[in-house]
């Protein structure tokens, strides 16, 4: 894979699709139990790649790595390298504070998590944990970061209104504008349209089409035909490994691997 | 055929509900001695007291003439009392459990102190008032005052705090935590932000628990050495030069509700018996009053907290 490290003076003529992010021989442990195993995958930048596989296959475990969720709990070992670029971060490096790798990754989760405030602060609540509470910047910043999720125009006659009051997908459509909010490089979603109807689902996987444009993306999905619509790249994982990586339409119309067709076909999982 | 089963599993179920009924019965009957009994010894206290309440009862100094006696001291006592065990069990109880749950490490250590925590709470009280007359009265010389009254019965009631604390904090999601990192917050951040504010309705009901539980507290106040006879009030806590707030009143002599009543209940005459009784009945009322604001609090609290 092309490696986007600008140590070249001249470099050759650019790929054609810088890499974000990349997992390098990556291993994770909860205890003494490997959950992912020597994993290499590249996540393109500005586009979506979707990682898809039968429960306990790992592939939250996978994306929760990238912000290193897993430092909360005890017990848990990474291995290898989760590198970032340009600037050639491994984001496991002991040296790396994992603030600052959360700062830089957003993350929208399964279930709508608002916090029980304001739709405003809700928002806002990234940018003043980085110090940031002038009043008009903020405001400034809320605002295209729910016109980004597009939520504004739903919500911009109520931003004091509690969060909890909205629907269920306006609640997830306000969690990517919370991560949005701080402009993150990369942006992670865990099956971010599960605890979702059918209606509210189509307005994610829309609103995931427009964020590509300004935020690579990796997304953990359940539903297949939910990476097929959404994602550039797909990755199909099983117990712990990527068994096959590729365009997504590859992936869909041509795989390589038995076993990613079994999947896709429905034979299994 | 069918009807025959039918007919077996009709007499199961009338078998089946026939215990359902006992255990109903029973539970009625095991609740109705608890209530009855505080209904019984509540009603007859109400009945002998209520007719002495009136506003120089509670406006006068106690007095060798039970007719003349009010509880003055004793509920500007407790009131003070109350105030400094809020201000010291708080601060100290929120963060202990604070700390406990979010800060220290899941090891022997934290386990040991959480069985701890908990065996304070079954503690008798007199031996609080022993630690404190030891440690408060004499080893710090803060003397029989009512800030020794109020440190003692915060130490009293600083499990109960830390308890819901942790309960509190217990029942906050995992997902608004996760929600609150993954943004980048600090645990500082994380705490100040989301987690005290998320369990301020839990803390404080626990808080107003224990302190219903410290109003009626004697034995602890008894060893330190509150007066039991008493016809001055603390100086008062606000004055008319700047700063315009005093702390004397920390230092001074007081007394409390539950020694003025038993007081009262130790005089042979009758008269004194009433007052006791009335006395009795505005404690009750103090108690009842605490819980139900405690109740109030919760319930406004978490209008704007769903999960």
């Amino acid at each position: 894979m092309v490696d986007t490290v600008s140590s070249a003076p001249k470099a050759a003529a650019p790929p054609p699709h810088p890499i974000k992010a990349e997992a390098r021989d990556f291993n994770f442990f909860y205890g003494d139990f490997q959950a992912i195993k020597k994993i290499n995958l590249p996540v393109y930048e500005k586009k979506v790649t979707a990682l898809i596989g039968p429960s306990g296959c790992g592939k939250s475990t996978f994306l929760r790595s990238f912000n290193r969720m897993h430092d909360l709990y005890p017990g848990n070992r990474y291995e290898g390298a989760l590198m970032l670029y340009p600037d050639n971060t491994n984001l496991l490096h002991e040296d790396v504070d994992p603030i600052e790798v959360r700062m830089r990754i957003g993350m929208v989760f399964q279930k709508p998590n608002p916090f029980p405030k304001t739709i405003y602060e809700n928002v806002a609540y990234g940018l003043r944990v980085r110090g940031d509470n002038n009043k008009r910047s903020l405001d400034d910043k809320v605002e295209a970061a729910l016109k980004g999720a597009a939520l504004w125009n739903e919500v911009k006659d109520r931003l004091n209104h509690l969060a909890f009051n909205l629907s269920g997908g306006q609640q997830q459509r306000l969690c990517i504008a919370r991560a949005l909010a701080t402009e993150p490089e990369l942006m992670l979603f865990d099956e971010p349209t599960s605890a979702l109807d059918p209606i509210a689902t189509a307005s994610i996987e829309e609103l995931i089409h427009e964020l590509k444009k300004v935020v690579t993306i990796l997304i953990v999905t359940h539903n297949m035909q939910q990476a097929a619509r959404v994602s550039d790249y797909t990755a199909y994982m099983y117990i712990g490994e990527v068994i096959e990586f590729d365009e997504t339409n590859t992936i869909f119309m041509k795989p390589k691997q038995k076993q990613t067709e079994d999947y896709i076909t429905g034979r299994f999982g | 055929m069918e009807r025959e089963k039918a007919f077996v599993i009709r007499r199961a179920i009338a078998v089946a509900k026939r215990w359902d009924l006992a255990f109903a019965i029973l539970g009625v009957v095991c609740l109705s001695i608890a209530l009855l009994t505080f209904m019984a010894l509540f009603i007859d206290m109400a009945i002998k007291g209520v007719p002495r309440l009136s506003l120089d009862f509670f406006t006068s100094f106690p007095s060798r003439r039970a007719e003349n006696a009010g509880i003055l001291s004793a509920w500007v006592g407790s009131t003070l009392v109350m105030l400094v065990t809020a201000f010291a069990a708080v601060p100290l109880g929120v963060a202990s459990g604070v700390y406990l749950e979010e800060y220290a490490r899941k090891n022997w250590v934290t386990d040991v102190i959480e069985i701890n925590v908990s065996n304070l709470a079954g503690v008798p009280s007199i031996i609080y008032g022993l630690l404190a007359l030891g440690v408060f009265v004499y080893g710090l010389g803060l003397g029989q005052s009512v800030l020794t009254a109020g440190l003692t019965l915060a130490l009293l009631i600083l499990p109960i705090v830390i308890v819901a604390t942790r309960e509190a904090i217990r029942s906050i999601p995992v997902g608004i935590r996760e929600a609150a990192v993954a943004v980048g917050a600090t645990k500082w951040q994380l705490t100040r932000d989301h987690i005290v504010p998320y369990s301020m309705p839990g803390i404080l009901t626990g808080v107003i628990i224990g302190m219903a539980r410290a109003i009626g507290e004697t034995a602890p106040i008894i060893t330190i050495g509150a007066l039991t006879f008493i016809a001055f009030l603390p100086p008062s806590p606000f004055k008319e030069t700047p700063p315009f707030l005093s702390f004397e009143w920390l230092t001074a002599p007081f007394t409390v509700m539950p020694i003025q009543m038993f007081n009262w209940t130790s005089r042979p005459e009758e008269a004194f018996q009433l007052n006791a009784a009335a006395a009795g009945f505005v404690l009750v009322l103090m108690t009842l009053s605490m819980n139900a604001i405690a109740i109030y609090i919760r319930y406004r609290l978490r209008k704007n907290i769903k999960w």
